[in-house]
Order: structure tokens, then C-alpha cells, then sequence
């Protein structure tokens, strides 16, 4: 492998990790958040950030797939079924 | 309904989001994609403007019984196009290289592809993704009008 190709894959892999991270924690703050709506956009941030994922693994169809339902269509049942219930999350 | 930014940002990007998703679904036999994950965009970009305009305003542009008619019609031709083949086998591609609609002769090598070739297969896209995105549409619908009915209550 030349020089250049260990660059790409060492920066590849910081990237891979990055997104990870940042998965885990909007995982997190979808758990934690006691304002649903802002849970829900933690949520739709997972799915479009693990969609990337997919992408960056050579996976563009499971990518399609991910962004439309997981980030798009839940997100959009999710803000249906709290404009339909309440806000914030009773203690 | 949702304020002004939401809805004109919707009517920008609804036609771009229906285009994206019927590209995928046809050239789901040449890129990454096909059916299932076009119909999902389509649906996706259905779900945006029920969100932007609210269900009273949706509901008189596409109808739920609509939607099921599409959906049945997806599934029949899925199961339709399956049973043309049963001469040879159940889901024969009877099409394929026959030189008739879809039938060129597949292109070995890279190529940018050609968009007429791989016989049935561009048709079962459709019959999928036309099913997807008329159940995944009016999931979403069904959604808003049970929402909408627990309002009045």
C-alpha cells in the first residue's frame, strides 16, 4: 500500500470514529431529553448519522433505505403522535 | 398546519423529493436502490407535506381509498408479472435479452448503463415501489386522521 492510500485509510478510520461517537451520544440525548420533540430530532440525527455509516461502508442501499424510513418517515409518525399528545415528558 | 418557513421550504423541496424517489425506483435494476427504498423516499416526501399543511388541507389532494387502489394495484402486478413467466418457471424473467421492452442485451464491463436492458426486473421495481409508497403513504395518513379525530373528541 503506498503512502497516500494509509493517509486515506487512517483518516477514514478517524471519520468512521467520530460518527460513531456521535451516535452514542445523540443515542443518549434522545434518551435523556424530557422535551419529546427535541428527543424525536435526536432521534432522526441517529438515523441519518448511521445512515452515513452505511454509506461509509459501502453499503449505499441499506444508506437509501436507513434515511428514508429511519430519519424521514418515523421522525414524521413521531411528530404526528405528539402534536396529537403532550409535550414534554411528565416526572 | 405548521408556520410559514416549514410550508415554504415544502414547496421547494415536495417535487425535488418525488423526482429523487421515482429515480431511484427506475433505475433500481443499474444504481444503489430499487422498490422498496424509492418508495420509501416518495413516502418520506409524502409524510413532509402532511406534516407542512395538517390533514384537512392534505386530505382532499390524495385520498386514503386512493392509496389502497395504488397498493393493490402494486401487489397484483408484482404477482402478475411473476405468473407471465410460469411458461418456463414462477417469476421467469421471459423478457430479458429478447429485444422487445426492456430486452437489450446486458453490457459487460463499466459502462454507464443502459437503461432498457434486465427484462422484468425494472417493472417489479415499479409494481414495489408503487406498493411501498401507497402503504407507507397512507400509514402515515392514517396517522394524521387518528390524531386529528382525537382532537375533536
Amino acid at each position: 500500500m503506498t503512502n497516500f492510500g494509509k493517509v486515506i485509510s487512517v483518516i477514514e478510520e478517524i471519520i468512521q470514529i467520530l460518527i460513531l461517537l456521535i451516535i452514542i451520544a445523540t443515542a443518549i440525548m434522545a434518551v435523556s431529553f424530557k422535551d419529546l420533540l427535541a428527543a424525536v430530532i435526536s432521534l432522526a440525527a441517529t438515523s441519518l448519522l448511521l445512515s452515513l455509516e452505511f454509506y461509509i461502508l459501502q453499503a449505499p442501499d441499506v444508506a437509501i433505505a436507513e434515511a428514508g424510513i429511519g430519519a424521514a418517515l418515523t421522525t414524521a409518525i413521531f411528530i404526528l403522535a405528539i402534536k396529537g399528545t403532550v409535550r414534554r415528558e411528565e416526572l | 398546519m405548521m408556520s410559514k418557513i416549514v410550508r415554504t421550504i415544502t414547496n421547494i423541496l415536495y417535487s425535488s423529493i418525488l423526482i429523487f424517489g421515482f429515480y431511484i425506483i427506475m433505475h433500481g435494476h443499474l444504481t444503489p436502490g430499487g422498490g422498496f427504498q424509492g418508495g420509501a423516499v416518495v413516502a418520506s416526501g409524502i409524510a413532509l407535506v402532511l406534516i407542512a399543511y395538517g390533514y384537512d388541507t392534505v386530505k382532499s389532494w390524495m385520498k386514503k381509498s386512493n392509496l389502497s387502489v395504488l397498493e393493490s394495484i402494486g401487489a397484483l402486478g408484482f404477482i402478475g408479472i411473476a405468473f407471465l413467466g410460469i411458461g418456463t418457471t414462477f417469476f421467469y424473467n421471459f423478457l430479458a435479452n429478447s429485444g422487445g421492452l426492456f430486452g437489450d442485451p446486458t453490457v459487460i464491463g463499466i459502462n454507464p448503463g443502459n437503461l432498457d436492458t434486465s427484462g422484468v426486473l425494472p417493472l417489479m421495481n415499479w409494481a414495489v415501489g408503487l406498493k411501498v409508497l401507497a402503504g407507507l403513504g397512507s400509514v402515515v395518513l392514517l396517522m394524521a386522521y387518528g390524531i386529528r379525530k382525537g382532537d375533536e373528541e
